[in-house]
């Protein structure tokens, strides 16, 4: 692939490789067993495109497990932690609807992400289902759900104006695409019954850095996790 | 309801008769009172050891060394939360619900397989896991796929097929390990050591201290019995073993040309007891981890009900 194309491959994998790795922390935790289902479900969706992804850049092992934070370039949305249910479930929201405009762009552009795009934007309709259905019910739930969608929707507010940074090989229109997301957005928080913040989504100040290999604090834990046995053992096949 | 005693008579003898025709008794059926009870302990038990077992392999799931790995594991984890979703299913048909056994497994009141109790310590723990823990609950499960009650039956033959193929898997994943590094062969060799022995004990006390076996395999719930499962798993391991080119940690394991079987050394069976007493390495972990999980989502299932209750859409 030509250079910004394999940048390209490389922000869009690490956005998947790392959210997929989240939701695996979820394994033996989740609220209810079809929980324990749908999350693992949504994981190992991400982690196929994450393969691809990294596939099309170079080695997808050498790429997951032998680079170091500076050099991921996944957003900063997807490397926070869980949280409770609300705040993986709003994580999940605001990635799921930016991904699935995303790769609707894609599949029905003209650039190597086609066939992956294609392909994507089948699993990811199905993961915005799956949040939205859990943001209604939380939002317009118990008064404890309610505050608890809340105070994630505003905790995770600040990381996403840097979804909409462009993306160099990446053939999207992406003030389109925070246009549709806003709206959606805007949407669905109402229908249920919450309220998204007001304030910036980014700044000089708030998060936007990742695709720049400038991440948040948790991130290197959850690479040294990640890495650890890869790292012991180099050169090994597993 | 109350039968009279000539119809409760004629209701057994119609039940004798279809579990002597390996006929399948149904949901709607009439059983007798123990019968139920049998199924409802065993079935719950089963569904309780796969979402205490997601456990010990979740504990990789952040870890695994390739992408690849990652994969196929989180599938594997995921497909026992399917199985237990099943065996709850199943054992509902029985009159009991899923929330009353969950509330008894939280409680200590149902137990869960003795294997889940042991750590994973390593990465080669999941493919001796998949090896030896799931080889031996396919030993167990393919004669249920037979069971006398039809809808614990059929939710067999569902898990069985996929279980067979998490044993494949693991063995994969060992064999991998094993013509690897030192350090891999190593690794799988100590994983295969701590995992033959509390394997081999997943089939149950031997025959002569088992106290609802007759009763089961009268019953056609059970197929054959514990020592009898336990000799044939030994002898489909020992030479998948040699081929692995790992060795099994028993001095007197060896072919007995008489018997046409392995014969292989004492089990332990006091560890044994004090892992089902709850003295096990990880007992107190994995119940309080599975209890932490259910009382932290409390709020989430209060939510779904609050709002299926005000949109009457059916409960999440």
């Amino acid at each position: 692939m030509k250079e910004p194309a394999t940048s390209a491959a490389l922000a869009l994998g690490d956005d998947a490789l790392v959210l997929s790795h989240r939701l695996g922390e979820w394994a033996g935790h989740a609220p209810v067993l079809e929980e324990e289902v749908a999350l693992a479900n949504i994981a190992l969706d991400l982690l196929g495109q994450a393969r691809t992804l990294l596939s099309l850049a170079g080695d997808e092992d050498e790429l997951a497990f032998l680079r170091e934070e500076r050099q991921f370039r996944n957003v900063q949305l997807v490397e926070q932690p869980n949280g409770d249910f609300a705040h993986t479930i709003v994580r999940q929201l605001y990635f799921s609807l930016y991904q699935q405009s995303l790769y609707g762009q894609l599949a029905a552009g003209d650039s190597p992400f086609v066939p992956l795009a294609a392909k994507a934007v089948k699993e990811v309709t199905y993961h915005r289902d799956h949040a939205e259905h859990w943001i209604l019910r939380l939002g317009d739930g118990t008064a404890e759900s309610h505050a608890r969608a809340q105070t994630a929707l505003d905790a995770l507010w600040r990381f996403t104006g840097e979804l909409f940074q462009p993306v160099e090989g990446l053939p999207v229109d992406f003030d389109a695409l925070r246009d549709g997301w806003l709206a959606e957005v805007t949407a669905v928080v109402g229908r249920a019954t919450l309220t998204l913040p007001d304030g910036p989504r980014s700044g000089a100040w708030t998060a936007g850095a990742g695709r720049q290999g400038i991440h948040t604090e948790s991130f290197g834990r959850m690479l040294a996790e990640m890495q650890h046995l890869h790292r012991s053992h180099p050169g090994a096949t597993w | 309801m109350t039968t009279t005693a000539p119809e409760a008579g004629r209701l057994e003898a119609v039940f004798d008769a279809a579990v002597a025709a390996d006929e399948r008794i149904e949901p709607r059926d009439w059983m007798p009172d123990a019968y139920r009870a049998t199924l409802v302990r065993q079935i719950a038990q089963h569904a309780h050891s796969e979402i205490i077992g997601m456990q010990p392999e979740a504990n990789w799931i952040t870890r695994a060394p390739s992408l690849r790995r990652k994969a196929i594991l989180m599938a594997k984890v995921q497909d026992e939360a399917g199985h237990g979703l099943y065996l709850y299913s199943a054992a509902e048909t029985l009159g009991t619900s899923r929330d009353e056994l969950l509330d008894k497994l939280h409680a200590g009141r149902q137990r869960y397989s003795s294997i889940f109790n042991y750590p994973t310590l390593t990465w080669a723990d999941v493919g001796a896991i998949g090896w030896l823990v799931d080889g031996a609950a396919i030993t167990n499960q393919v004669p249920l796929c037979r069971c006398s009650y039809g809808p614990y039956a059929r939710a067999m033959i569902r898990i069985c097929k996929e279980e067979s193929f998490h044993q494949r898997q693991g063995y994969e994943l060992l064999l991998a390990l094993s013509r690897g590094t030192e350090a891999q062969h190593a690794m799988a060799q100590d994983a295969v050591d701590r995992w033959w022995w509390p394997s081999l004990m997943m089939f149950g006390p031997p025959d002569d201290e088992s106290s609802h076996s007759a009763q089961s395999m009268a019953w056609k719930i059970k197929r054959h019995s514990n020592d009898e499962l336990r000799q044939r798993f030994v002898d489909i391991c020992v030479p998948q073993a040699a081929s692995l080119g790992l060795t099994l940690p028993d001095p007197d394991l060896r072919w007995n040309e008489e018997r046409g079987h392995h014969d292989f050394g004492p089990i332990d069976w006091d560890e044994f007891h004090e892992v089902l007493r709850g003295n096990g390495p990880c007992n107190d972990q994995r119940i309080s981890r599975r209890r932490q999980a259910h009382e932290e989502g409390a709020w989430v299932r209060e939510a779904a009900a609050a709002y299926a209750a005000k949109h009457g859409e059916a409960k999440a």
